[in-house]
């Protein structure tokens, strides 16, 4: 089986050098059958060997394979390793499957584009590389994996290249990413020169003893890892390129932002856990970030018009509940939202993608409304989508998993009472946010004809990620509800069991049921706000106020403003200036100078004789006075 | 001999190329190309060759030259030495095909130039005896002054002068610093030498060997450039026709390095340990200034220049990290420095010959109009900002690991070089290929260009995934240079 390892990124990668070199003069059947086709191979292989790993589990839970070596110079040495074990392997799952289902949509999607065949290369280079930063075994090929979902993120938001506006959202991206990339790179380094090495196993195993828990070096290494994370998951303060990032063909957007490489910085805490368990204070501000973020980007998402930024703050806001759940030590109840985050998120952005296209690509919500009869499977399975990011009770995946990550932080020493309530009001303002996008779009009076309407290859990856969505949460049940829980511990073998935080069964139901409450008055909330627009809501929209607030949350809470006075424009600025670099003008200065005393001394022989005559007469009465009163 | 015939076979073709060239032109080309051929089989030879055992010596040849003042033919080549020979090769071949239609006068004259700045190139990567260094070291300066005076671009002339003041200047300091070398290890053994091996051995007080080290590093600083002294550069790159700008940042600027390597670290081990925290310093200056100088730049070829300060500031790190996989880095750095920009220089002047101009604010969309000449240069872009797969982030990893220990606080900041690198390279992917476009048409690359740059971008590619077939023969050389020097041990 461990031979087969490499297999699952290469078959994208081979798809990706397929398309790049011949993809032109492919026709376009040929270059969907290519694109799609390398993920679903990769998708059957990842089952194939997920198949083989559950019912035999390999020795030491994991499957290796070594390539070879990449680098190796004066003692240090990195190989291209690959290991696949319970946290590779879920994550390769949901990488390989809902990728394959969104290359599917895609082949439709993206039918009338000029640059068909260089969109599936970059996707699949995009699987590859995810696969890569996942069945990496040493940290050092997680990075390539790391920059090379960058790259792909950059391609792709960028991939409509004509409008510099794209252009400038895709560098946003990958300019901010690089920042917390940086941070991640230094704190490789600083692994490098402690452990001598950058193999997960290794560090997990070597840190413990060199790094004292809370040591600064502990503490500093945990935090130049989470800068990397916060980069690429957009938490606080590096999640303002994920809006942005929109400007993307949608499927990018399902694919890249909100399913697959947005969660890498949750994948990176969870799979380098042992050095946050070193380092306390961080593993504390993982929780406090995450907190914070899913407040923030929440009440954002309130304020926004275009479909797809409401659906980028709930992505950014989403994974806040991820971190909050890594930083309270609910490691598996983390991976659970994310699993059950890709089913739901990459559904609705899916279904916002045939929203777009039935309406010659408005994304503006407030100029939608009505849809409801009028793309019946859409709105039906966005509503699944939507009830299960609003973790609606019992029959949705989100409900499962967010449940679990406010249980585990109300019960977790890691957590307590202050973090559970921002987790709480968090699942206010999703369904506040969340019904509103519904009932802006799907109800109220029709705006606009629909034009197009989407195929069976569309319709097909929203039929069946909503089926995910439904049932993905049964996985793991919380105690209340059947104490059923082979997710804990399938994981159990990577990340540590959180079937420690146990809670007697009255709390449960109190937990349970606060949710429930500020669940319900989200949905009524939105109902009044938004569909029924009382009297009194319009006056109090038309309020000065309410319409700077409006405003503040509409730019996301003005950080892009901040950002560009504290560091873009002095930046840009000194860059300016300093075209002609000042440097030389000191080499410049002393050419001058050169120059200077040329024209000086030359006068001295400009052929004069008067000049030459009053010059000897001079020197000889200065040399005479000398001669005399010396 | 294969080392003397490397040397030699250039210095020959010169003038048969001028000769030969002055009736036909493609006449001087083929000659050219022929010449570095015969050099790049030579090469291949060597790469066969295993260093004797206990010894980092590939292959050594002595002759003698001028005995009465102790000056010998001594060539010698390590894994240091072949690998820079091998990039000499292939840069040089890439220059010859880049220069086919841009040179159209004085056709044989340019490739008599052309191939004496390569013998001389070539020399001072090979040279074991100082005086024969110094004697290189002045034979590449000449005939590329001659190349951007005379095929340079609007103000070739004072670029020319300006690079042929500041390397002068630099050079007559090192002058002086072998000389007085020289003398101090006569007075103290009685014998008048300039051979490495026996130089290496002379003891000079700590004063006087700062004051000598610093002569050397004078003319390497200015040749590397290390930024106050790298004024020269942006004006002879920009100025020079496209194959001297390849040479000039693929090959004349590792000249600089290869020489704090090869003479600097081990003539002055505890001089070195001493100025190691000031080249620090200086490495991550040049690295954060280059940057943000390149950011500001219109002219495409001027803002490509100011990445090469930039990216040497890497090599002058490593190389003073006093760490065996710094150095390698430095090596690394060295090699994929030279394939992307020596890459980026001849797309731009691939666009230059279509546009006639180098200003970004004219340029823009030319993916939708030259799409295999905008992918490539996408990728050398890529490769240049340090992204994992190519050659430089394999450089730039083993440079910042290797330093880390020894220059904690210049590795962090020159770390914030990697952001920086990105900011200029995605503006240059921005203003040039992506964007609405700026012309009606542009012809995209024909076979011979696509030949040149789809060879550079497999060549870094692939040292980005197999490094190992630089990094393992260096490593001789490079663990004997750490181990030798007293200058990792003085720096902990």
């Amino acid at each position: 089986m461990s031979e087969l390892l490499a297999l699952i990124p290469a078959l994208p990668f081979a798809g990706f050098l397929i398309l790049a070199l011949a993809g032109r003069r492919l026709p376009r059947p040929a270059v969907a059958a290519i694109g799609s086709g390398s993920v679903g191979l990769s998708a059957l292989l990842s089952m194939f060997i997920a198949a083989a790993f559950l019912t035999s589990p390999p020795s030491g839970q994991a499957y290796t394979q070594t390539l070879g070596t990449w680098i190796s110079a004066g003692g240090l040495d990195f190989a291209f390793s690959l290991r696949l074990d319970a946290l590779s392997l879920l994550m390769a799952l949901v990488i390989t499957v809902v990728g394959f289902l969104i290359h599917l949509y895609a082949t439709e999607y993206m039918q009338d584009d000029e640059g068909y065949s260089r969109f599936f290369s970059y996707l699949n280079l995009f699987i590859g590389a995810m696969l890569i930063l996942v069945l990496a075994d040493n940290l050092l090929l997680l990075y390539l994996g790391w920059e090379g979902v960058g790259l792909c993120s950059y391609l792709l938001i960028g991939f409509w290249y004509r409008d510099p506006a794209n252009g400038r959202a895709a560098r946003k991206a990958f300019i901010s990413t690089r920042i917390g990339d940086t941070a991640f790179a230094v704190g490789l380094f600083l692994l490098v020169t402690n452990l001598g090495t950058l193999d997960i196993p290794v560090i997990a195993s070597l840190a413990s003893q060199r790094f004292p828990a809370g040591s600064p070096l502990a503490v500093a290494v945990a935090a130049l890892l989470l800068g990397g994370a916060l980069g690429k998951s957009a938490q606080l303060p590096l999640q303002v390129w994920l809006p942005d990032a929109m400007a993307g063909p949608t499927p990018v957007s399902a694919l890249i932002h909100a399913a697959t490489m947005v969660t890498a910085g949750v994948y990176l805490i969870a799979r380098m856990h042992a050095l946050f368990l070193l380092a306390p204070v961080v593993q504390h501000a993982v929780a406090i970030i995450g907190a914070l973020t899913l407040l923030l980007a929440g009440a954002a998402a309130l304020a926004q018009w275009d479909l797809k930024r409401v659906l980028a703050y709930s992505t950014i806001s989403q994974i806040g509940y991820m971190f909050l759940a890594l930083g309270a030590g609910a490691w598996s109840a983390a991976m659970f939202h994310f699993l059950t985050h890709a089913f739901f998120k990459a559904l609705l952005f899916l279904g916002a993608g045939v929203i777009i296209n039935a309406q010659h690509h408005e994304q503006d919500m407030y100029r939608m409304g009505g849809l409801r009869r009028e793309l019946p499977l859409t709105f039906w399975t966005f509503l699944i989508g939507s009830a299960s990011l609003s973790a609606l009770p019992f029959v949705t995946a989100g409900f499962y998993s967010k449940d679990l990550i406010l249980r585990d932080v109300w019960a977790s020493p890691g957590g307590g009472v202050w973090l559970w309530l921002g987790g709480l009001v968090g699942a206010f303002l999703t369904t506040l946010y969340t019904f509103r996008m519904l009932f802006l779009v799907f109800f109220g009076e029709r705006r606009i004809v629909v034009t197009k309407r989407p195929g069976l290859r569309m319709e097909l990856p929203l039929v069946v990620l909503a089926v995910l969505a439904s049932v993905g949460g049964f996985l793991e049940l919380p105690g209340v509800l059947g104490n059923f829980r082979p997710f804990d511990l399938f994981l159990g073998s990577v990340l540590p069991t959180t079937a420690v935080f146990k809670e007697s069964t009255s709390t449960e139901w109190l937990l349970l049921g606060a949710t429930e409450v500020v669940q319900a008055a989200g949905i009524v909330l939105a109902f009044v706000v938004w569909l029924r627009r009382g009297p009194f809501i319009e006056m109090l929209s038309a309020n000065v106020l309410v319409e700077k607030i409006r405003y503040l949350l509409s730019t996301g809470w003005g950080f892009d403003f901040l950002y560009e006075k504290l560091l873009i424009n002095p930046f840009l600025w000194i860059s300016r200036v300093n075209r002609n670099d000042v440097i030389d003008d000191l080499y410049t200065g002393i050419s001058r100078v050169a120059y200077g005393l040329n024209s000086l001394l030359s006068r001295a022989q400009d052929g004069r004789v008067r000049w030459y005559a009053a010059g000897i007469g001079l020197g000889a009465v200065f040399l005479l006075g000398r001669a005399i009163f010396r | 001999m294969i080392l003397l015939w490397l040397i030699i076979v250039p210095l020959i073709a010169g003038p048969a190329a001028w000769a030969f060239g002055r009736g036909a032109n493609s006449l001087s080309r083929w000659i050219s190309l022929l010449a570095l051929a015969v050099d790049g089989v030579l090469v291949l030879s060597l790469w066969q060759t295993a260093p004797a055992p206990g010894s980092s010596w590939i292959a050594e040849l002595r002759l003698a030259w001028i005995p009465q003042l102790g000056i010998g033919l001594h060539l010698a080549a390590d894994g240091l030495s072949l690998v820079l020979v091998s990039l000499t090769i292939v840069l040089g071949l890439a220059s010859v095909l880049c220069s086919w239609k841009e040179i159209g006068e004085r056709v044989g004259f340019f490739h008599f130039n052309l191939l004496w700045i390569l013998s001389g190139i070539l020399g001072v990567f090979l040279s074991l005896d100082l005086f024969l260094f110094y004697v290189f070291w002045e034979l590449m300066l000449i005939p590329m002054y001659f190349l951007i005076n005379i095929w340079g671009h609007e103000n070739r002339v004072a670029a020319s002068y300006k690079f042929f003041l500041f390397t002068q200047a630099g050079g007559l300091l090192m002058l002086l610093s072998i000389l007085s070398l020289a003398s101090v290890h006569q007075a103290e053994t009685g014998i008048l030498t300039f051979d490495y091996a026996l130089l290496k051995t002379t003891s000079l007080g700590p004063a006087a060997s700062l004051l000598v080290m610093l002569g050397f590093f004078a003319a390497f600083a200015v040749k590397l450039p290390v930024v106050p002294f790298h004024t020269w550069l942006p004006d002879a790159h920009t100025e020079a026709p496209t194959a001297g700008s390849v040479i000039l940042a693929g090959l004349l600027l590792k000249t600089g390095a290869y020489g704090l390597l090869r003479f600097v670290i081990p003539l002055f081990p505890a001089a070195s340990a001493a100025f190691a925290p000031a080249a620090a310093a200086l490495a991550a200056l040049g690295i954060l200034y280059g940057a943000v100088v390149a950011f500001g730049q219109r002219d495409l070829k001027r803002l490509v220049a100011y990445t090469s300060v930039s990216h040497m500031g890497f090599v002058l790190l490593g190389a003073f990290a006093g760490s065996a996989a710094a150095q390698s880095g430095a090596v690394m750095q060295m090699v994929a420095h030279g394939i992307s920009t020596g890459a980026l220089f001849i797309i731009v002047g691939l666009l230059q010959e279509r546009l006639h101009t180098r200003d970004m604010e004219r340029m823009g969309g030319f993916w939708s109009l030259a799409p295999r000449l905008s992918a490539l240069g996408l990728v050398f872009c890529l490769a240049s900002l340090g992204l994992p797969g190519f050659a430089n982030f394999v450089a730039e990893f083993l440079v910042l690991a290797g330093s880390f220990p020894a220059h904690t606080a210049a590795v962090s900041v020159s770390a914030a070089g990697l952001v920086l690198a990105a900011v200029y390279s995605l503006r240059v992917v921005q203003r040039v290929f992506h964007g609405t476009a700026a012309v009606p048409m542009l012809p995209d690359l024909d076979a011979r260009e696509t030949l040149v740059l789809a060879l550079l971008a497999v060549a870094i590619l692939w040292l980005g995934l197999q490094p190992g077939l630089i990094l393992h023969p260096l490593s001789p050389a490079m663990d004997g240079l750490s181990a030798s020097g007293v200058l990792a041990g003085l720096i902990k």
